[in-house]
């Protein structure tokens, strides 16, 4: 089953030719990454695939629904987690789920946001104003939003940009658990191990075009063969900051409010 | 048009007054300067500027509600421009609601808090010796009109924050509007003005609803000002109406 199909699309604004023919599939229930530098167009794709934006040409279905003839469809099937938080500071945490659950019109909004609040670990902030969230519990909660009503397809623009290594690593642990439910994850990152952590497959977004697509293995098979070299195992300095700080495993998330 | 237009829409409205309630400073600060024009007017100017009346506070008040109203349309344009900017707007625009609740919710909330205001400003008068034997079919018109009014400068405010490239912007644009008023017959009957200012003070929107307000107040026959004031009203209100979702339409391509 294919979850998202990208076809030629094209964008420009002005006279900056952003996406120049942009092809790619995803398969149901798997992680794929769209990998890209910064201005490499990752989020102009994000917003057409999530109905924000048109295309100047191209086709592109979710759920084998068209985002130009049937955005309606579309936009009941997936869930956007744009690059910057979309959350609300004014209104607590509590109140943010229930917003949502509601937009989406669903029963018992309230119940909805008390099971996210404990399967995000925010239940303790939950009645708390979210302009005094930490940036990793903004995320958790931006995401736990986006999870309401089990959209089958969800979009991460630049998930972990600006997190701390620890949220990074919470976000990682929900992106996999979300894939193993069976929803289909775009998630967009400028950082290489995230790619490689996470994604099934792997599109390097380059100039407007993809360059490489494929899982991480075939990827590696573009280069030539690795050669063997003995060098010793340094600790990075991430490793040793988790190791400081005690938050190696994934799971005891701990909320650092 | 959406199913869910209605129940979205109360959804949104309810984030929105949240926001008013929890910032109860842009009801205040909307009324305040109204009230210290008022005082100014009354205490200190009001005793060299001959109406018709003998209480300047009758004349004053209408035009106070519509500087009232003016700057207090400033802070929509400046929520939906902070919506827009914090990515809270993508997410709506990207949830299957139907899109057109996200600009009427904040422009019923711009009712509700321009009507707030507009009370507080109304007590502070009849402080200060407003007195109206209006009945309530003629309060019933005045809160029309101003309603009115509000809604025709709130599709003006949404304009401007969807188009605003900074907050500072956003809320700018709202200071000749609350200029108008003082080029009217709202603080002096427009009789005393040089020929072209006077001119424009007759023929501009503010003045129709102004002796509009003050004849229902004075329970004067209203006369022909009334069309005028609705016409206006709903002349700018289409306009900007039309403008803002083309504007909106834009915004979400």
């Amino acid at each position: 089953m294919t979850a998202i199909s990208v076809q030629g699309i094209e964008k420009s604004y002005k006279d900056l030719h952003v996406l120049r023919g942009v092809d790619f599939e995803v398969a149901s229930g798997s992680i794929f990454a769209l990998l890209g530098s910064n201005g490499a167009g990752k989020t102009t794709m994000v917003k057409i695939l999530s109905t924000l934006l048109a295309a100047d040409g191209g086709t592109a279905a979710v759920e084998g629904f068209d985002v130009a003839a049937e955005p309606l469809r579309v936009r009941e099937s997936i869930s956007l987690t744009g690059q910057f938080a979309a959350v609300d500071g004014i209104l607590t945490g509590k109140e943010n789920l229930v917003l949502v659950a509601k937009l989406r019109h669903l029963k018992n909004p309230g119940r909805i946001a008390d099971w996210l609040l404990a399967q995000f670990n925010l239940s303790d902030a939950g009645n708390r104003k979210v302009a005094a969230y930490s940036g990793g519990m903004r995320r958790r909660l931006d995401i736990a939003m986006s999870l309401i009503g089990d959209p089958k397809v969800i979009f991460l623009d630049e998930p972990t940009t600006g997190l701390d290594p620890e949220a990074r690593l919470e976000v990682w642990h929900i992106v996999k658990k979300l894939a193993n439910q069976g929803t289909t994850v775009l998630l967009t990152t400028q950082y290489l191990d995230e790619a490689e952590q996470l994604a099934d497959r792997i599109a390097i977004l380059h100039e407007g075009r993809i360059i490489a697509n494929g899982t991480l293995a075939e990827l590696k098979q573009l280069l030539p063969p690795a050669k063997i070299e003995y060098v010793e195992k340094q600790p990075s300095l991430e490793d040793i900051f988790l190791a400081l700080v005690g938050a190696g495993s994934n799971d005891s998330v701990k909320d650092r409010s | 048009m959406n199913t869910h237009f209605f129940s979205d829409t109360t959804v949104l409205l309810g984030r929105s007054m949240r926001h008013i309630f929890r910032s109860v400073d842009t009801i205040i600060t909307t009324a305040i300067t109204p009230v210290a024009l008022m005082l100014l007017f009354v205490y200190v100017f009001g005793g060299a500027i001959r109406t018709d009346t003998d209480n300047y506070v009758n004349y004053l008040l209408p035009g106070i509600m519509l500087i009232a109203i003016a700057s207090g349309i400033a802070y929509t344009a400046v929520r939906l421009f902070t919506d827009m900017q914090s990515g809270i707007f993508e997410r709506f625009q990207s949830m299957p609601i139907a899109r057109s609740s996200v600009l009427w919710a904040h422009v019923l909330t711009s009712l509700v808090a321009n009507g707030l205001s507009l009370v507080i400003i109304v007590l502070v008068a009849l402080l200060m010796g407003f007195r109206t034997s209006a009945s309530v079919l003629e309060w019933l018109a005045v809160t029309g009109i101003l309603a009115l009014f509000t809604l025709a400068l709130t599709w003006i405010a949404i304009i401007a924050g969807l188009s605003a490239k900074s907050v500072d912007g956003a809320g700018g644009f709202s200071y000749p509007l609350i200029f108008l008023p003082f080029i009217s017959s709202a603080f002096v009957p427009t009789e005393t003005m040089p020929g072209p200012v006077r001119w424009f003070a007759e023929n501009q929107p503010v003045t129709s609803i102004v002796n509009t307000i003050q004849d229902l107040f004075a329970q004067r026959p209203v006369g022909s000002d009334i069309w005028v004031a609705l016409a206006w009203c709903l002349g700018i209100l289409v306009l900007a109406y039309v403008s803002a979702t083309a504007a909106y339409k834009r915004q979400i391509a």
